[in-house]
């Protein structure tokens, strides 16, 4: 199958990768801020799959669903903070979350 | 399986339309991600980033990672993001006046810079080799090649996962306990 090549994938997982690091550096919603962290974790899964399909090893496809498992494991911790900090009448502004005590 | 036997069978001309269509639906869907002023539009936006992913595993063999990606994201991981920006309810919030004027432009130059150094990092180091064609076998990444691999290979990064995940259920059932007392 002549398809594009691996460096067409690698480029739009770097561009993926730039605009998530950009929503995390942006935004200032925390949730928002774990949907482009997600877009970063996508990004690096893509140039993954790429590199696996590219050198035919298929270590890549493996480190891929793990890092999905993590990213699953990630957004329910995330997801946890974000709802602990609503029941406690908290902001999610992260500017506003600057100190770190209990 | 099938979008590949078409593919290959329709010529590459194909593969390029449906690439270039992932692609800008890809990226665009990014963008609407970390632009979007609704939080909840934000997450219904990562769907389609997610879809067109899948169908980029598609293009690359992989209909394992391609299922489960459909699955574990946009099945479980965006329903429970919109079930959390629902509960916490809508916050508007303008992206671009988040902070001071400084911040915003720091914001953008920092990611630019991200995007120049991977450029450049894999440039340098793997440009030669990248750009040859590479065929693969009718077994790579099916599921019963990825089970296989997993339970042999891999066994390890396979057990760690559970654990990783076991400590994260855990942990989102001690951080949502009602009867934890502020201190």
């Amino acid at each position: 199958m002549d398809g594009p090549n691996v460096a067409w994938y690698i480029a739009i997982a770097a561009v993926l990768f730039g605009i998530g690091a950009l929503g995390v550096l942006i935004r200032r919603n925390t949730l928002v801020v774990l949907l482009s962290l997600e877009l970063m974790l996508n990004a690096g899964n893509l140039a993954l799959i790429a590199l696996s399909r590219h050198f035919h090893n298929g270590a890549g496809q493996i480190f891929a669903l793990t890092v999905m498992a993590i990213a699953a494991s990630e957004v329910c911790v995330g997801l946890g903070l974000v709802v602990a900090l609503n029941r406690r009448n908290l902001s999610l502004d992260v500017d506003t979350l600057s100190e770190l005590r209990g | 399986m099938s979008g590949l036997v078409v593919a290959s069978s329709a010529g590459n001309v194909l593969v390029w339309i449906v690439w270039i269509v992932a692609a800008l639906a890809c990226l665009a869907s990014g963008i609407a991600v970390v632009t979007f002023s609704n939080p909840f539009f934000s997450a219904l936006a990562l769907i389609g980033n997610l879809g067109s992913l899948a169908v980029m595993y598609l293009l690359l063999s992989a209909e394992f990672v391609a299922a489960a990606q459909v699955l574990v994201y946009a099945g479980a991981v965006v329903v429970m993001f919109l079930f959390v920006i629902a509960y916490v309810g809508p916050r508007h919030e303008t992206p671009w006046s988040g902070g001071p004027g400084w911040q915003t432009v720091g914001a953008v130059a920092a990611a630019g810079a991200l995007l120049v150094e991977i450029v450049v990092a894999v440039g340098m180091q793997a440009s030669g080799s990248l750009s040859h064609q590479t065929s693969v076998g009718t077994d790579f990444g099916t599921p019963g090649w990825i089970g296989r691999v997993f339970l042999t290979d891999h066994l390890l990064a396979f057990e760690i996962t559970s654990v990783v995940l076991l400590v994260a259920a855990v942990g989102g059932v001690v951080l949502g306990s009602h009867t934890r007392r502020a201190t």
